[in-house]
């Protein structure tokens, strides 16, 4: 009579702990070292000064940076502005999403949704320069596209500004607030909505009480795209912001002369988008992803 | 059943006595019971398949009538139709004399107990059945009251609270029951509401369902699959077939009187003697059919009674199923039959009887012509 031996394994059965290593070390790496670490650089750098006269660093711990920020009016104003644009992107974002989303996942034919899909993608094919530079084209005070088609209903081009700021970042970032709430209203049953309407409710009040509760996830995952994506934009404004400056802005010109300003200033955007994540949190709309 | 006894009795009063007439299958002559639900017609197509095809019914009211088929033969749409998820194609559907083919779901005077349940997971239980009272603009008291009402009644009024991610299966479907009855309708549409249960506790709803059913004198419509539960909660069955129906009748109708050799297949087991066979046995040609359980197993020299039918075969298969015994005789004629014998006196294994000679014999009366 032989001895059984158990059927031989590999290395990582035999091992769990160097497996789960070998899985997650390039990513943890990539995290810790090349993400948090840059980031816990920016933090200290932002409490450093520069020497007026010699241009050097002064390694010591001060709070002048930040003074600056938040009492200077130029930067202030700049700080408002940026968080209002980014606002009011995720806005029209929302509002031009949301009926595209539903047509694609609940009214198209279901062989058609590739197709669809694929056209909400493509534009992310393109270059992020060549997308600014061509609505710098469509923005052209009165020589532009978007100039011809309203001069004749009597109205003139937004020109560049403010409102082209927000008219070309919401082009940009569209795709991410669609994306997430197409897969969010896919996944609704079909019950869900049939329900509701059996229980006498119409389809505003169905898709107020039934649709918008269930794919809340959705539009904070897409919000936070949209968000985060226009509060660290600076090239747009460069490109159809005319003389209007976002926070991108500033750090773009002071990070020669003063790294530690620059840095204070890229530290608003995070801090921002973080109080944002928390709101989200307590909202309870991440509990669910 | 809701809100006090007062109200229980009500619901009982309004209540025709269509449905014990057409229990006991005796008419007499009682004024027509009105009709909840007339189908005239009714058709829909999906791209080239016609999944419903010009049906013709007339539920009545306060009945619990079946739609009984296999998937794919149209009764889940016929369903959808009634409540207004599916525009047919062609014919008219009336709720209570009034036609409502063209009026949208959130208008009818209809609720539907889902396959899937369809509870909103982002309300508790207690707003789950609120839902349709607040659309309706119920007062906020009057609202909590009935919901808790419907709750106790399904027996889950300590659950109010919870979301449905917290319940069971069986719970969930007594939410939906209560979701749906909260409302009061005159006509409850249930979508294979059991489906997902499994044997024990779907066997307890369906004695749970038809209790409940009867308590509220409300009409119901039940979509299944499973002949069994058809034949033990339904006062009428509509069995489906290829879009159609194929027999409406009561469920001993259906069950002892298969109109169609698919009926006898589908309600029961397929146990028909046709072409020669049917010569050879019955003296007569056509496809007739013979319940299993009408069948008695005997020696080959037993003498029949007379008005009584008898064949040889041998016996193929013996299966023991606990209460009953199942025998698969091939007959000497040609074909096979199946018998069921109680095991009442005979608990020892039969298993001998495998490849011996035996005759079957049945009352004639027993026998039933079907179309083929």
């Amino acid at each position: 009579m032989t001895t059984t031996t158990a059927t031989p394994r590999g290395f990582g059965y035999r091992h769990p702990r160097l497996r789960l290593a070998g899985l997650l070390s390039a990513p943890m790496a990539w995290l810790v070292v090349v993400y948090l670490g840059s980031l816990a650089a920016l933090f200290l750098t932002a409490f450093w000064t520069v020497d007026d006269f010699t241009g050097q660093l002064v390694k010591t711990f001060t709070m002048k940076n930040f003074q600056q920020v938040f009492t200077n009016p130029a930067y202030l104003g700049s700080m408002l502005r940026t968080v209002s644009i980014a606002l009011l992107v995720t806005l029209f974002c929302l509002v031009l999403a949301l009926p595209l989303a539903f047509f694609m996942a609940r009214v198209a034919r279901t062989s058609w949704r590739p197709l669809l899909i694929a056209m909400v993608l493509t534009p992310l094919w393109a270059s992020y320069l060549v997308k600014v530079y061509a609505w710098r084209a469509m923005l052209q005070p009165e020589t532009g596209v978007l100039a011809w088609f309203l001069d004749p209903l009597g109205l003139s081009s937004p020109g560049y500004g403010y409102l082209g700021i927000v008219i070309t970042l919401t082009y940009l970032w569209l795709p991410y607030m669609i994306l997430p709430i197409y897969a969010g209203l896919t996944r609704l049953p079909d019950s869900m909505l049939d329900a509701s309407s059996d229980l006498g409710a119409k389809g505003g009040r169905t898709f107020r009480s039934v649709v918008m509760p269930i794919i809340f996830p959705s539009i904070v995952a897409g919000s936070i795209f949209t968000f985060s994506l226009s509060l660290g934009d600076y090239i747009t404004a460069q490109i159809v912001g005319g003389k209007v400056t976002m926070l991108g802005n500033i750090v773009q010109t002071t990070y020669v002369t003063n790294l530690p300003f620059a840095a204070a200033v890229a530290t608003i955007p995070v801090v921002i988008v973080l109080l944002y994540l928390l709101a989200v949190r307590r909202s309870g709309a991440l509990d669910n992803l | 059943m809701w809100a006090n006894r007062g109200e229980r009795i009500l619901f009982r009063d309004r209540l025709p006595s269509a449905v014990r007439i057409l229990n006991q299958g005796v008419t007499y002559a009682m004024p027509e019971p009105s009709v909840a639900i007339r189908l005239r017609g009714l058709t829909r197509r999906f791209g080239d398949v016609v999944a419903v095809n010009g049906v013709d019914l007339d539920v009545l009211d306060g009945e619990f009538l079946t739609l009984l088929g296999p998937s794919g033969s149209g009764k889940t749409t016929v369903l959808r139709m009634i409540a207004g998820f599916e525009r047919p194609d062609d014919g008219t559907i009336e709720l209570a004399g009034v036609d409502v083919t063209r009026v949208p779901p959130y208008a009818r005077d209809v609720n539907t107990v889902f396959q899937d349940y369809a509870l909103f997971p982002h309300m508790t239980v207690q707003k789950n059945i609120e839902y349709g009272l607040k659309v309706k603009k119920v007062p906020s008291a009057e609202r909590k009251a009935r919901a808790l009402a419907a709750l106790e009644s399904v027996r889950l009024g300590a659950y109010g609270d919870r979301s449905p991610s917290q319940l069971s299966g069986g719970q969930r479907q007594r939410v939906a029951l209560a979701r749906a009855l909260v409302n009061r309708p005159k006509v409850l549409l249930l979508d294979e509401p059991l489906g997902a249960l499994d044997l024990k506790l779907r066997e307890q709803m369906q004695v749970e369902l038809k209790e409940i059913q009867r308590e509220v004198g409300i009409t119901f419509v039940f979509v299944t699959h499973d002949q069994d539960e058809a034949l033990t909660m339904s006062d009428r069955i509509a069995v489906f077939n290829e879009g159609g129906i194929a027999q409406l009748g009561t469920p001993t109708d259906v069950y002892e009187h298969p109109a169609t050799a698919f009926v006898a297949g589908f309600v029961g087991t397929s146990n028909l003697l046709e072409g020669v066979a049917a010569e050879a046995v019955l003296g007569r040609p056509g496809t007739w059919s013979v319940r299993p359980e009408k069948i008695r197993v005997v020696g080959v020299d037993a003498v029949p009674n007379d008005g009584e039918h008898a064949v040889r075969g041998t016996v193929r298969e013996v299966v023991y199923v606990g209460m009953s015994t199942r025998f698969v005789v091939d007959l000497a004629v040609g074909g096979s039959l199946m018998a069921v014998q109680q095991n009442s006196e005979m608990s020892t294994d039969l298993g001998h009887l495998r490849g011996q000679q035996v005759q079957l014999v049945w009352d004639a009366r027993h026998e039933y012509k079907v179309a083929d």
